[in-house]
């Protein structure tokens, strides 16, 4: 079996002379989570459309289930699970019409899948597809994507617009089906905290171009965050890029470090030995460490490691 | 006692190291006891919703260190053996946690030997709901 069934190599793709996505690669292994992380217009939906194949990429290949993206056999399409941005359903269905018309299409559609799916989120099977909320839209699209029993799952931006407790099921939905099937879920997403329970690798694009693809422990230990105390003078740190953020107080200053990948845990990386300064380590959550990788300018790859499941 | 485990996404502490500290410390408080069963990693991450990977990670740090044993077919127990932390590890936890009473007694206007009757006395009521209900099966 082919143990990356989500892969990029090179993919790029340009609209009227500009990239929105630009030499984009990385693989996603089998029976993982990643997910697609960028500020808005960083390229993610570019990149899944292109996955998809619903995109031609402008050069480089884009790969699901071993084959091309450009050209899926039905076969495979059939195994393969997509939830648009928004939601692409039809409103003037009802519920159990919805249901229906997705059933008739896939020959292996589970409907105890799918009815544990509507039962979670409460849907009413009489009600429109037009009046139902955002948490309710995006349930019956998750119900009747799922009961394909997908063997890749592709979410653009799925939590957008749930209310917390959709947001949980949406979750629960991804880890139950990730164990249970060993579906391999990308998925874009803002929601950080999210990403730092369910997912076991991230992707990160900005501008298009890929800024990190790595585990979220990797990341995490990578990225870490220290205090310097100064009185007078602040301390004169070395013009490296490695160092994404730098915030300057009264007293200290408060540094954010990607480390080399072999620096150890307790250990001090070499652009903060400062001979007049102490340099206390701090805690860091894997929400602040995106936010400083993410806010930082230019567009350095720091974190970008080889996947080995 | 049932396994209670509660995480915190967003948190400066990792996940895993969330599910490692709980069940040292039900362990240590006497909540749970060698032998005692442990949730499978499906059901862990399940019921935390998790990756069910963090919750593998968090398993296999106790596991290699004695804490918790696996029994082939019935799944994970509690071991014999005691937590090890290294001993700079050990202090610098203590001391952040210390800091963070002392700030709370400073806060709330309680002297120094306020503080350090209170901590012998909680300790004794730890140690001696630990010993209770031995004595009296």
């Amino acid at each position: 079996m082919n143990d990356t069934p989500i892969s990029a190599h090179g993919l790029t793709r340009a609209f009227y002379g500009h990239l929105a996505v630009s030499n984009v690669s990385f693989a996603v292994p089998r029976g993982q989570v990643f997910a697609l992380l960028g500020r808005n217009g960083a390229g993610k939906t570019t990149t899944l459309r292109m996955l998809l194949g619903l995109l031609e990429p402008t050069a480089g290949e884009a790969r699901l289930l071993g084959q091309t993206s450009r050209d899926l056999s039905p076969e495979t399409r059939a195994r393969i699970g997509f939830m648009a941005e928004g939601c692409a359903l039809y409103d003037w269905m009802r519920v159990k019409e919805c249901i229906a018309f997705q059933r008739a299409f896939y020959p292996r559609f589970d409907d105890e899948t799918c009815r544990a799916v509507v039962d979670a989120f409460r849907l009413n099977e009489r009600q429109r597809v037009g009046e139902l909320s955002h948490g309710q839209r995006a349930g019956l699209n998750l119900a009747v994507v799922l009961a394909t029993e997908p063997e890749v799952l592709i979410l653009d931006d799925p939590a957008m617009g749930l209310d917390p407790v959709a947001r949980r099921l949406l979750l629960e939905a991804m880890v139950h089906f990730s164990q249970r099937d060993h579906t391999t879920i990308l998925y874009s997403t803002h929601l950080l905290a999210d990403v730092e329970r369910v997912a076991d690798g991230i992707i990160l694009l900005e501008r298009g171009a890929l800024r990190a693809c790595c585990t979220v422990d990797t990341f995490r230990q990578r990225v870490r965050r220290y205090a310097i105390p100064f009185e007078g003078e602040p301390p004169s740190l070395p013009d490296e890029a490695t160092i994404i953020a730098k915030k300057r107080f009264e007293q200290e200053m408060l540094v954010t470090v990607v480390t080399p990948a072999a620096t150890p845990e307790g250990e001090l990386p070499s652009v903060l030995a400062l001979p007049d300064h102490e340099v206390e380590p701090l805690p860091i959550s894997f929400e602040d460490a995106a936010i400083a990788y993410l806010g930082h300018r230019g567009e350095v790859r720091f974190v970008v490691e080889r996947n080995d499941a | 006692m049932a396994l209670r485990v509660d995480i915190v996404a967003g948190s400066t502490t990792p996940i895993y190291r969330q599910v490692v500290d709980q069940i040292r410390l039900a362990v240590v408080t006497g909540d749970l006891e060698p032998g005692d069963p442990l949730p499978s990693v499906r059901a862990l991450a399940a019921q935390l919703v998790v990756n069910p990977n963090t919750i593998a990670k968090a398993y296999g740090e106790l596991s290699r260190s004695g804490e918790i044993v696996s029994q082939r077919g019935r799944g994970m127990f509690i071991g014999h053996a005691a937590p090890t932390p290294d001993a700079s590890e050990r202090r610098t936890r203590l001391a952040s946690e210390a800091e963070r009473l002392i700030q709370q007694a400073l806060l709330l206007g309680a002297s120094q030997a306020e503080v350090l009757a209170l901590i012998r006395e909680t300790w004794a009521g730890l140690e001696e709901a630990k010993k209770g209900p031995d004595d009296e099966s």
